[in-house]
C-alpha cells in the first residue's frame, strides 16, 4: 500500500527534531525534487520504505528496533530544508 | 448489561501450535501483504529465472522451462519479523536442489534477486538440502502478484523477509553480500528461533 511523505511526518521529526515535511529532497537517481510531503512511502513491511515519485528509487530506508534507528539515505542526493 | 457465556473461552487455539511459535510472534489467520514499494507484473514471456555469479556455467529458466521441471507440494509454518507467525500455509514449488542440480561452485552464500530491485542474502547450504523452493502456487492457486507472484523464494526456516516476492534469480558468491534490509538494521541471517531480528541479535 502507497501512501504520501506526510504518513512519515512524526517518524522524521523524531530524527531530525524538525518539521520535515516541507523538506526538499533531491533523488540520486534522477535528480527529480519533491517535498517530503510529497514522496512515496511503503509502512507495511519490515521498516519504512521512501521512494521517489518520479522514478520509483529507493529515497530512505528507516529502520526503527532495538531503541535504534538505522536511517540509509542513499537515495537522496540532498534535503533542504528551512532552520528553525 | 453484559451477556456472558460460560462456554465461551474466546478463540480455540491448537495446544500443539504454541510450540511451533518461535519467540516474540503471535499467530495470525489470515495472510499480511507487506511490500517495500509497487507490486510488480511480469511478463511471463519475458519472464526468466537465472542461477549467476560463480558458477562453472549461468543457468537461465524461461517460464516455461520452469514450469515444466518437477514441483513438489509443501506445508510449513511462516514466520515474518514484523511478529506475526502463520502455520500450515500450502504452496507449490521446485525445489532449490532440483534448480541447483548439476550446478559446479565454489560459492558458500547467495543473494536472492527480483523484479522491482529487492534483494536478500543467504549461505548457500541454507537454499539446498530440501529447504527451499522457488513458489509458484499457494493454496492450489497462482500465486497472487502482492504474494510475490508469479513466483517467489520460500525459504520458511527463516524470517520471512529472506523469502523475496517475485524472484528472478541468484548470484552464487564466495562472500556474504547483505540485501536489502541486511544492509540497514537485520539480521544478516534471521533465524526467528534464535530471535535473529536486528543487528547484533
Amino acid at each position: 500500500m502507497k501512501l504520501d511523505g506526510n504518513a512519515i511526518a512524526g517518524l522524521l521529526r523524531e530524527i531530525f527534531t524538525v518539521e520535515m515535511t516541507l523538506a526538499e529532497s533531491t533523488c540520486a537517481g534522477c535528480g527529480a525534487v519533491h517535498p517530503v510531503g510529497r514522496v512515496d512511502v511503503y509502512m507495511n513491511a519490515p521498516g519504512v520504505v521512501v521512494r521517489c515519485p518520479s522514478c520509483e528509487q529507493v529515497l530512505m530506508r528507516i529502520v526503527h528496533g532495538k531503541g535504534r534507528y538505522w536511517l540509509d539515505l542513499a537515495g537522496v542526493r540532498r534535503l533542504e530544508f528551512a532552520d528553525s | 448489561m453484559a451477556f456472558i457465556s460460560r462456554g465461551f473461552k474466546g478463540k480455540r487455539r491448537d495446544p500443539a501450535a504454541s510450540s511451533r511459535l518461535p519467540p516474540g510472534q503471535y499467530l495470525v489467520d489470515g495472510f499480511p501483504v507487506l511490500s517495500a514499494g509497487p507490486t510488480p507484473r511480469a511478463d511471463l514471456a519475458k519472464w526468466t529465472f537465472s542461477i549467476e555469479g560463480e558458477v562453472d556455467e549461468p543457468r537461465r529458466w524461461t517460464w516455461e522451462e520452469f514450469r515444466r521441471l518437477p514441483s513438489e507440494k509443501v506445508t510449513v509454518d511462516i514466520h515474518c519479523v514484523t511478529k506475526w507467525s502463520k502455520l500450515d500455509t500450502s504452496w507449490t514449488g521446485v525445489s532449490l536442489d532440483t534448480l541447483l542440480e548439476g550446478v559446479e561452485t565454489a560459492a558458500d552464500y547467495a543473494v536472492v534477486f527480483s523484479d522491482g530491485g529487492y534483494t536478500t542474502n543467504l549461505p548457500l547450504e541454507d537454499l539446498a538440502g530440501g529447504k527451499s523452493w522457488i513458489a509458484f502456487e499457494y493454496d492450489g492457486r497462482p500465486l497472487d502478484p502482492e504474494h510475490g507472484g508469479p513466483a517467489r523464494l520460500l525459504v520458511p526456516h527463516l524470517y520471512f523477509w529472506k523469502s523475496a516476492k517475485w524472484v528472478r534469480g541468484i548470484t552464487l558468491q564466495l562472500e556474504d553480500q547483505p540485501g536489502f534490509w541486511e544492509s540497514n538494521g537485520y539480521h544478516l541471517y534471521g533465524d526467528p528461533w534464535r530471535e535473529q531480528r536486528y543487528w547484533g541479535d
